[in-house]
């Protein structure tokens, strides 16, 4: 399942491709013609500041916002023209972790992981059991709360266990908006782990919209930036870190970022960070 | 371009090699589970099992598990079995999916007739601690009542209007509708029956009497203990549930004076006035009957409906209407204070939240009858 990334940008190894995205609700348009490739394989970090339309863009790449116009292809399937059928297909493909968790209120944990295994795979209770069980270990939740409802988990049980539900299929691709906002560093840095561990071992590709700088430097191969409607600048750390755009260089050069940059360098040993 | 997950067996003494093959993803489901299984059956009684993973294409959580899950009750079972020619992803794949002791913890012993026992206790208990919560409820939102009527200026106006509109306002098309028709069948269903007496006059004393004493005020209560009690519910339980009602409170600001006291003036003050208009309604209907089904003229039927009932009439159905109110928003308060962080313990109490106050508004139109009757009203 494993697939090493190719280094072809535009071509058929791009599993999400957007191009000329046009998004608005009534009279205020939040994408203006936005294009954006996510390879195959990789872990692309989508970054921006609030309420620039990363949740938006998230949702529209996942049909449940309707866009204007422009064209969207998930698995070089374009969504436009899939039928039910496929597009159930598509689905099953792909595991989603929304912001706020939106866990089922009404399931235990267990029974959340469990939800889309019932719905599109033919396993024994027994099995689907154990395998609930393995998932919410591998997230790092304690046993005993698989048995928990979401409103008896804290905000960082609350962020696994929406990961162990998009996980539950082993997707090949998992959308995640904000997985480590919320947690403590530490949580987050295991978080980070976690997902880059996940991501090794079953070849995923995973799209992550985050703030936070400590995941964009340890893991994620790629960066997107959004701002006013468009994917601003795209690429390493290091073309973030040289990029001239004011937004990008305040939120990689800014305070926050210069200490990382500095720290990190023996990592990364950009040219540029050297002159910071 | 899915293969089937299977295995084939070779045997070289007390060695037992599985060559599996195919993709074992979580796609093949069941075919998946029962290769597993049969792996186990195929090594039975060897000395040593190898399950060699070469020919696997395609391997996911669910076939790692799977597969170490066979290796494990092999080991179990006195099989000396390992995994071999597991390239690099796979190896990681088993190392985090390697089997783990899944075994549910015993639930307790139970027996039949004590859970039966234990349920039965447990809702007696239930129902009491109801009780005092309600009398507790009450006696608080008297006080927050009162405390609207001596400081009125901190009163919230503007939510009051919108629950009044809410409440009153948009429910008297369908009140007047249902009042109406009642008002139809009553009349229909005294005249045919009292014809029989040539007694068909007295149609219209049963009329008067029973739209203003009962059926008035009870029907609209009912409607609006659908209508409105299950709105006030989900309202608040919703609140409930995504902590609103915690950030009012941590505000300094009671539920009780910002959720709760607006919509139950806005009850008491609506629910009278439907329960006017839907006496009107059901008088109206009465009448409409009479004349067409009885030959007897408006003039007639208005005549005969003021000998027949006096103002009091008239006030014993008027003045059961604000306490029918106030039964409805408690319950409908209550019931959504009582929601926990579930959409289904919404749902559910929703539902209680509907039955119980019109259960309720029954009991005290039961007791209003008794004690009317008493003081010969
Ligand atoms: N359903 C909606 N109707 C109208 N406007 C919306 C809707 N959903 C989002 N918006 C607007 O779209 C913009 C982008 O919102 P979005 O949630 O994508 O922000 P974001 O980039 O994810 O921010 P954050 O980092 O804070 O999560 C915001 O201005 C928001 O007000
Ligand atoms: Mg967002």
């Amino acid at each position: 399942m494993t697939v090493e990334p190719s280094d072809e940008t535009k071509g058929p190894d791009a599993i999400i491709r957007v191009r000329d995205l046009v998004v608005a609700f009534g009279p205020k348009t939040i994408m203006r013609g936005l294009d954006l490739d996510v390879r195959r394989g990789e872990v692309l970090g989508f970054v921006g500041g609030s309420g620039q339309g990363k949740s938006v863009l998230t949702r529209t790449i996942l049909g449940l916002v309707q866009k204007r116009s422009g064209k969207i292809e998930v698995f070089g399937k374009d969504l436009d023209k899939v039928d039910m059928d496929e597009r159930r297909a598509l689905e099953r493909r792909y595991g989603v972790m929304f912001q706020q968790g939106a866990l089922f209120s009404g399931l235990t944990v267990k029974q959340n992981v469990q939800a889309p295994m019932r719905e599109h795979l033919h396993l024994s209770q027994r099995l689907m059991d154990e395998l609930a069980l393995l998932k919410i270990e591998l997230v790092g939740l304690p046993r005993d709360a698989a048995d928990k409802f979401p409103s008896q988990l804290s905000g960082g049980m609350i962020k696994r266990a929406a990961l162990a539900r998009a996980l539950a299929l082993d997707p090949e691709l998992v959308f995640l908006d904000e997985p480590t906002s919320g947690l403590d560093p530490i949580g987050a840095a295991e978080f980070d782990d976690l997902i880059q561990t996940l991501q090794r071992t079953l070849g995923l590709t995973v799209f992550m919209v985050t703030h936070d700088l400590d995941s964009l430097y340890a893991i994620c191969d790629r960066i997107a930036a959004l701002a006013e409607g468009k994917v601003i600048a795209e690429g390493t750390i290091q073309t973030m870190l040289s990029s001239q755009h004011s937004w990008v260089k305040a939120y990689f050069r800014g305070k926050r970022g210069r200490v990382l940059a500095l720290t990190r360098d023996d990592r990364h040993t950009p040219a540029t960070a050297g002159g910071l | 371009m899915h293969a089937k997950p299977g295995f084939a067996v070779e045997r070289a003494g007390d060695e037992t090699r599985l060559n599996l093959g195919g993709d074992w993803t979580l796609e093949s489901g069941a075919e998946m589970e029962r290769a597993s299984d049969s792996l186990i059956g195929a090594a039975a009684g060897a000395r040593a099992a190898v399950i060699d993973l070469a020919n696997v294409e395609r391997m996911d959580t669910g076939g790692a598990w799977l597969i170490d899950r066979a290796r494990k009750i092999l080991q179990n079972a006195g099989v000396d079995s390992q995994i071999a020619n597991a390239r690099t992803a796979q190896s990681t794949l088993l190392e985090a999916a390697h089997w783990r002791d899944f075994e549910p913890p015993k639930p307790p012993p139970s027996h039949p007739l004590s859970d039966m026992l234990a349920d039965v206790g447990a809702s007696v208990v239930g129902a009491w601690h109801d009780l005092l919560h309600g009398i507790g409820f009450l006696g608080e939102s008297v006080v927050a009542l009162l405390r609207a009527l001596a400081r009125p200026h901190l009163f919230r106006m503007t939510s009051l209007i919108y629950h009044l509109e809410s409440f009153g306002l948009r429910s008297v098309p369908i009140i007047l509708l249902i009042n109406f028709l009642v008002g139809c069948i009553v009349a229909q269903q005294g005249i045919f029956q009292l014809r029989y007496f040539g007694a068909e006059t007295f149609a219209v004393n049963m009329i008067g009497i029973l739209i203003l004493r009962e059926m008035g005020v009870l029907l609209t209560s009912i409607m609006i203990a659908g209508r409105s009690g299950s709105a006030i519910t989900a309202e608040i339980g919703s609140m409930k549930m995504r902590e609103e009602i915690d950030a009012l409170k941590v505000m300094g600001l009671s539920p009780m004076d910002v959720l709760v006291t607006p919509r139950l003036l806005a009850l008491i003050v609506a629910l009278p006035l439907l329960t006017f208009l839907a006496d009107m309604a059901g008088i109206f209907g009465g009448l409409v009957v009479s004349w067409g089904y009885a030959g007897l003229s408006p003039d007639a039927f208005l005549d005969r409906l003021k000998t027949a009932i006096g103002f009091n009439t008239f006030m014993v159905g008027l003045i059961k209407a604000p306490f029918m109110a106030l039964v409805i928003g408690l319950i409908g308060a209550m019931e959504g204070l009582a929601v926990q962080g579930s959409a289904e313990s919404l749902g559910r109490q929703v539902t209680s939240s509907v039955v119980k106050s019109i259960f309720m508004v029954i009991v005290v139109d039961g007791l209003f009858a008794m004690f009317f009757a008493a003081i010969e009203y």
